[in-house]
């Protein structure tokens, strides 16, 4: 009897996947999911307002010429890497997840099967966020131009298909030439960075370019207007096949099915092969040379933060994603450094930007602290109180921040003490907002799982982002000298109470 | 003397009673095997005497220290290790004892040689220097064991500390726990090898649906059953059958 065919390994990934994210979407609490789902169409809703807002200026403009086509494309391409950057991280995840590879590769069954079901799994993850994300503008644009606007979900799905295929060439590429120690990293970071790499790349590219933040102007701008091929150029077959050309979306739909497949087929019969050499990694040693912790004389608290600090410097992943927050500071270090010595009102805007990257990182900083510690047991039963514990852990969450944002603040403080001081307070304000958040919701957690932190608690998530948005509000109005600051600060403390109640009640 | 450890009324409910009115008494220096069925309350209840669970109600001393009241004193002079070694994987065997011993406040110096005393005695000198995240479970049971032991603590908790280990491995754990309790240590450990609590354990006790249903030495326990002559095996299966098992 054949029980592990194809379609009997999608039924049962198809349904793990829907335990997954069904655990995922309720927190484990499935009495929840109508409510989720009540959210969701609250959320699509609002999604295609702002589609519509967003849209509205450029009705006129929208057009089979050069400029619609460099907008589309522009914009396109920075879907594709992001589309890229997950399908990497999934792809990897593939060949390093544990969880049941053990088992299948141990059983009779095909592993070029599995690998080919859990890459279709991939290209099918990566379209359908796309889709959801693209969906409110094409559905805008289909209900103002008519419907043949719809064949861009055609085209989106498209390009998840080729960006899975190119994200497996690269890991498997990656694979081959770094073997499977590195490449989990390296591919790690590297589709971070193309994730967020390229978006920001093209922000900083607009703000030292034209002195803003908008992308479309980067497009539109004449010299890019002036060097692109004419509108019968094949590098606009995508947009043209977005704005409703149903034979075109047909065609580049078999083509990305027809390389996606080829990919697979090409590099499935490795997969066993990667997965084996990818196990073969948890028994490899580092010797470490120069030693983090010796034995000095150190208070328990300096233990604590020097062990926080040391286990943070010594995993280049979590840094990668601490630093990938980071790297969203870099299109307002650039404004201030473009506005430098200028009137300290084209400041303002940056006070914001600088707090919410400030709880942003500290609210992962202090997950990692609170709740991501390795060692429960060996804490709880050490001769410490809990409450020096935490205060030793926020410490060490204070101190990267600090680190992180003091740079910034000090540049801001050149052209405008003012502006910088109200930034520092509201950094202080927002790092601390974050980790009480995290300390409101602590739950023992491994470091490893730090990717699905936010799946613990929707309450917590929601908190820990409104928090940093309500004080970095206050942060831009106080900036600004207004007093409705005073406003967000106080939303800011409601939704802080709340998380403290809805935390303790959970606990 | 203060016992080691004193147990009062212990009792501790999760969606049923786990612990249930449970009186124990340990003698300073002795080595006390826990032993019970799976579900018996033997975790829960070292888990509470260790600070990591808080009981519903009873008391517990240690070395006459209210562990309840007093948990940091109590914490300063005892050693937890459970079933699942729970260590750093991106630090050395050294770094974590130099961290334990922060914890503890150790002097640093009196920590640096007790470590590597341990770390030789444990065999595992060749692995100091190397991150733990490639080790065994073996290798990271006995990490974990120097880590409790760096501090010197009167009573040691242990929670099936030979689980998974390799006969060497376990010789050179059960080593290292003699040899404390001869310099004056007292050690408390459940364990499902009841082999290893018929050589090593001065007293056993016998943890049943949260209580504690027999103790004393072997011998003891097996008058208690009336069987001379019985395993160890023999003697647990008889003492932890059920009621309703025994009335029929």
């Amino acid at each position: 009897m054949s029980a592990a065919t194809l379609a009997w390994f999608a039924r049962h990934e198809a349904r793990l996947a829907w335990r997954d994210w069904l655990a995922m979407a309720t927190a484990g609490k499935p009495g929840r999911l109508r409510w989720i789902a009540l959210a969701l169409v609250v959320f699509a809703a609002i999604l295609h307002r702002i589609a519509d807002r967003l849209i509205t200026p450029y009705v006129d403009s929208i057009g089979s010429d050069v400029a619609t086509f460099l907008v589309m494309t522009g914009s396109a391409g920075l879907t594709w890497t992001l589309m890229l950057s997950q399908g990497m991280e999934s792809v990897t995840r593939a060949f390093y997840s544990r969880s049941d590879l053990d088992l299948i590769l141990s059983s009779p069954a095909s592993g070029r099967t599995v690998f080919g079901l859990r890459i279709g799994a991939t290209a099918f993850g990566t379209a359908l966020l796309a889709v959801l994300l693209v969906g409110p503008f094409v559905n805008i644009l289909a209900w103002r131009f008519g419907p043949q606007m719809l064949a861009a979900y055609g085209v989106v799905v498209a390009l998840a298909l080729l960006s899975t295929a190119f994200a497996v060439l690269l890991t498997t590429g990656l694979f081959r030439l770094l073997g499977a120690k590195r490449t989990r990293l390296v591919a790690q970071v590297v589709a971070a960075v193309v994730g967020a790499g390229f978006v920001i790349g093209v922000q900083a590219f607009a703000i030292v370019s034209y002195g803003n933040l908008s992308r479309v102007a980067v497009f539109l701008a004449p010299e890019w207007v002036e060097a692109a091929p004419g509108i019968e150029s094949m590098l606009w077959l995508p947009a043209r096949a977005a704005l409703g050309d149903i034979g075109l979306m047909l065609a580049l739909l078999t083509v990305a099915f027809t390389v996606l497949a080829l990919t697979i087929a090409a590099t499935a019969g490795r997969f066993a092969d990667n997965v084996i050499a990818a196990s073969g990694i948890s028994h490899l040693r580092t010797v470490q040379r120069a030693s983090g912790l010796d034995f000095r004389p150190l208070s328990v608290a300096r233990a604590l933060r020097h062990k926080e600090w040391l286990l943070l410097r010594r995993d280049p992943w979590l840094v990668s994603q601490s630093l990938m927050q980071l790297l969203y500071l870099l299109p307002p270090a650039l404004l201030l450094w473009r506005k430098f010595g200028d009137k300290a009102d084209a400041l303002v805007v940056l006070a914001p930007v600088i707090v919410m990257a400030a709880g942003q990182l500290a609210g992962g900083l202090a997950w990692l602290a609170i709740s991501g510690e390795d060692a429960p047991e060996l804490v709880a039963t050490a001769p410490v109180t809990p409450g020096a514990v935490t205060r030793a852990k926020i410490e060490a969450v204070l101190g990267v921040v600090a680190l992180a944002v003091l740079p910034l603040v000090v540049a801001l403080a050149v052209a405008s003490p003012f502006i910088a001081l109200v930034t520092l307070l509201a950094c202080g304000m927002a790092a601390a907002g974050a980790t009480a958040v995290q300390f409101f919701f602590r739950a023992q957690a491994r470091r490893s799982q730090f990717r699905r932190r936010q799946t613990s608690s929707r309450f917590a998530t929601f908190a820990e982002a409104f928090v940093s948005i309500s004080i970095a509000a206050a942060a831009g109005l106080a900036a600004a000298e207004n007093w409705q600051a005073i406003f967000a600060l106080l939303f800011a403390g409601l939704i802080l109470l709340a998380a403290y109640r809805s935390g303790s009640r959970q606990r | 003397m203060a016992d080691a450890l004193s147990i009062r009324n212990l009792a501790k409910s999760f969606d049923r009673p786990a612990v249930d009115g449970l009186d124990l008494t340990v003698r300073a220096g002795e080595f006390y095997a826990l032993l019970g069925p799976n579900g018996a309350g033997k975790t829960t209840t070292l888990r509470m005497v260790a600070g990591l669970l808080r009981p519903d109600r009873g008391d517990i001393a240690i070395f006459g220290v209210d562990a309840l009241r007093l948990p940091v004193e109590a914490k300063r002079i005892t050693a937890w290790v459970s079933d699942e070694p729970m260590i750093y994987d991106k630090l050395t065997p050294f770094e974590y004892l130099a961290f334990v011993a922060g914890l503890w406040q150790v002097e640093p110096a009196i920590a640096q040689a007790r470590s590597q005393e341990l770390i030789a005695v444990l065999g595992l000198e060749p692995h100091a220097h190397e991150r733990c995240e490639g080790f065994s479970k073996g290798m990271r049971q006995k990490v974990a064991l120097a880590g409790a032991l760096v501090h010197e603590p009167r009573l040691i908790i242990l929670d099936e500390p030979l689980t998974g280990l390799d006969a060497g491995s376990a010789r050179q754990v059960k080593d290292v726990l003699l040899q404390r309790v001869r310099s004056g240590a007292t050690i408390i450990m459940t364990t499902h090898i009841l082999e290893v609590a018929e050589r090593m354990a001065e007293r056993i006790g016998v943890i049943a649906r949260g209580r504690l249903v027999a103790e004393g030495t072997l011998e003891e326990l097996r008058s208690h059953v009336g069987e001379s002559g019985s395993s160890l095996e023999d003697i647990f299966l008889e003492i932890v059958r059920a009621p309703q098992d025994l009335a029929a």
